[in-house]
């Protein structure tokens, strides 16, 4: 899977999870300047993500990410140890 | 299988374009259809923020009243409530949730000034977390150190359990706890009697204990995670961000948990599970393979599945749910193996309604559900074919219709982890359910080949036994108030405790009816209420009946009873009340039926009736009536 549509799907539960579908996402999106992407939030959409792609974050990891595209690149690093 | 996706329910493959439709209008049974389909993590919380936003106060008509549930934690429970609600809505129950600051549960019940007293609910659930009990423990302690330690616990607990008894009257469930603590010792973990994962197992026994002394409920998460496994319950890292301690992942299955409880409380379990044949009970097609043909037993790995999940109906129906069957079959090649297979497990005798023929099935089941006098929403319906399983979901939306996997070897755990039939109640009548439904059918077999009914009835050698309400009778009091819904003039719901005030209450009458016969003891079939009045009337408060016994002049013998009860006590007159339900359209006419006088009639249905005795005469039955005394 390449980057765009793995950012597709991160854009889509993050959608979901704070039930906006009109939310736009990119990879420079931060969860400061995202209405509604509070700690809380934050949570559901982690474990969301782990469950889509059938990943696991470190904690670590998890707080390092500064914003969705680094989120993305995390993800897309993940799914090429798995293959 | 793992019960933690609620894989029993079924995937839609429109959930998004429905929930759209439900959110722009409204409807509180579009509400519970999505609820019963498959929902993860995210589903849930979208679910629950439509329902919240349409149902923000509940919806007329619904079957039991609101719910107002308060969560007092000692952690984080904010991301399991839309679980708990949808979990509710699932089952038909509109749930209101408070929940305390976390770790304040304690202050909370001791200041009746606070906004738990404000919001004065009915059901606590007490969720205590691993830490916060046993976190600080220490494994060098000794073994009566070890139990000193659990006393102290339970002490502290059931404090808390008193005080949410005594001061907000509410019913109370204790979560178990989550066995979080990686093990000090291994398999002999016990031995090490401070070790935290022992005190969880201890603590978790003593809870079992406790609950059934103190009339609570558990919500015993321990096993489920012992079957399931503790991964998708339990993620450490989860807790040490946010100390969550269940896991968003198992949310929805947590709130499923406690959305039947609630429902078994209020006496909406499912009653009755309805069985297909062919590759359900038994692998192959009897019609086509014959009786040496299918795969049941011995001989082969599916057929001993089939022999396993056999045997899961059967030790259903002798703890008290109802089985029947439901197939498209010739009817003497469906009863063949039921009366010359040597694997069988499940005999005739053991099902209460045997239905084969080769009309449709939801037209069957709907019948079946007549034949037992149970409404659509007590059945659940076992099919291995999903053509099947569609169209009873479509034209029965109130059955419960599980997606059974592919395996027949998860068939038995595919019926348990959707939990239709949660107890908290199990009472010696349970046990002998089955059996009684099972001479029912003989006595309507008897009476469908007799067409003189007088004297059907009087060859039944029918007694009433009819006694004031005692402590040996109390559960199954409690137990018929809850759940019956069709014969059930007012429909109130009264708990043990309200039961016991009423047996001490010399303004009280009280009646616990059972009726037996030839084919054997009914058990205790009704329930009667009735208070004096100042104006020196009998008022009928409850009055309610066991279908089972239907039309069979019960209702005229006990009217006989209550009115020499009346009389014994001076009174000549007595005041009957219906309240409609969603349900009990049956006893609509009762009290007319019996001679009352109608005296009221309110615009939403309600009736008042009135009886003067001073002309009664009593009503003629095949009843013999005998009014014992309560046991001592």
């Amino acid at each position: 899977m390449n980057e765009t549509p793995i950012l597709q799907s991160v854009a889509d539960i993050i959608r979901d999870v704070l039930d906006d579908p009109a939310l736009a996402i990119g990879i420079d999106t931060t969860a400061d300047q995202t209405e509604g992407w509070d700690s809380f939030n934050h949570i559901n959409i982690v474990v969301a993500i782990e469950q889509k792609f059938g990943i696991k974050f470190k904690t670590a990891e998890i707080e390092s990410l500064r914003n969705v595209g680094e989120l993305v690149d995390l993800i897309g690093q993940k799914l090429k140890l798995k293959s | 299988m793992s019960m933690f996706n609620l894989y029993w329910l079924p995937e839609d493959p429109n959930w998004n374009g429905l929930l759209r439709a439900v959110s722009a209008a409204p409807s509180w049974p579009d509400l519970v259809r999505l609820a019963g389909t498959r929902v993860d993590m995210l589903k849930t919380n979208r679910l629950d923020k439509v329902l919240r936003r349409s149902f923000a106060n509940p919806p007329d008509g619904l079957r039991s009243k609101p719910v107002s549930l308060a969560v007092l934690s000692s952690s984080t429970v904010d991301h399991l409530l839309p679980a708990i609600r949808v979990g509710a809505l699932r089952r038909n129950l509109w749930l209101d949730i408070f929940t305390g600051d976390y770790g304040q549960y304690l202050q909370e019940l001791l200041d009746e000034a606070s906004a738990l007293y404000r919001a004065a609910p009915d059901t606590i659930l007490f969720a205590f977390d691993a830490q916060h009990l046993f976190g600080s423990a220490d494994p060098g302690i000794t073994l009566p150190e070890a139990d000193a330690l659990i006393d102290q616990t339970a002490e502290r607990v059931s404090n808390l359990w008193r005080l949410a008894k005594d001061r907000l009257g509410c019913h109370i469930i204790q979560q178990t706890i989550l066995p979080v603590f990686p093990m000090l010792a291994g398999s002999n973990e016990h031995r090490l009697g401070g070790s935290p994962a022992n005190l969880v197992t201890q603590m978790n026994q003593r809870f079992r204990r406790m609950a059934d002394e103190a009339g609570i409920d558990l919500l015993a998460i321990d096993s489920m995670a012992a079957q399931s496994g503790i991964a998708p319950w339990y993620d450490p890292m989860l807790w040490h961000k946010a100390k969550q301690e269940i896991s968003p992942i198992a949310a929805p299955a947590y709130g499923d948990l406690v959305g039947r409880l609630l429902a078994a409380r209020r006496g909406m379990s499912f009653k009755c599970l309805v069985l297909d044949l062919d590759n359900t009970l038994w692998g192959g097609v009897i019609g086509d393979d014959g009786l040496d043909g299918i795969k049941l037993g011995q001989g082969s790995a599916l057929g001993e599945a089939h022999v396993a999940f056999q045997r899961y109906c059967r030790d259903l129906s002798r703890r008290g749910i109802i089985l029947a069957v439901c197939s498209k079959n010739d009817d003497a090649n469906a009863r063949a193996p039921f009366e010359a297979h040597p694997e069988m497990i499940l005999r005739l005798s053991d099902i209460a309604c045997f239905v084969a023929n080769w009309d449709d099935k939801p037209g069957n089941i709907r019948s079946i559900a007549e034949r037992l006098n149970i409404g659509l929403d007590a059945l659940a319906f076992a099919d291995d074919n999903p053509f099947e399983r569609a169209i009873v979901r479509r034209e029965l939306s109130m059955v419960a219709v599980p997606e059974l996997p592919e395996d027949p070897a998860l068939y038995a755990g595919c019926i348990a982890d959707a939990g239709y039939f949660e107890t908290v109640r199990i009472t010696g009548e349970d046990f002998e359910r089955g059996r009684q439904y099972q001479a029912n059918l003989q006595r309507e077999q008897a009476r469908d080949s007799s067409t003189d009914m007088a004297g059907y009835l009087s060859s039944l050698d029918m007694t009433l036994v009819c006694m004031p309400f005692d402590p040996v009778g109390l559960p199954r009091i409690v137990q018929l108030i809850n759940k019956t819904n069709q014969f059930n003039l007012t429909t109130r719901r009264y708990g043990e405790a309200e039961v016991r005030h009423l047996m001490e209450d010399p303004k009280a009458v009280t009646m616990q009816i059972r009726l037996t016969d030839k084919l054997g003891d009914n058990g205790m079939i009704s329930v009667v209420i009735g208070r004096v009045d100042p104006e020196n009337f009998l008022v009928i408060d409850t009055w309610l009946m066991s279908c089972r016994v239907l039309g069979r002049q019960v209702e005229q013998a006990t009217m006989n009873v209550i009115a020499n009860a009346a009389l014994r006590r001076g009174l000549t007159r007595i005041k009957g009340e219906y309240v409609p339900t969603a349900k009990n359209g049956m006893v609509l006419e009762h009290y007319r039926k019996l001679g009352f006088r109608l005296t009221q009639d309110d615009p939403d249905g309600r009736t008042l009736w009135e009886l003067d005795l001073s002309d009664y005469a009593p009503f003629s039955t095949f009843i013999a009536v005998n009014e014992g005394k309560s046991h001592e």
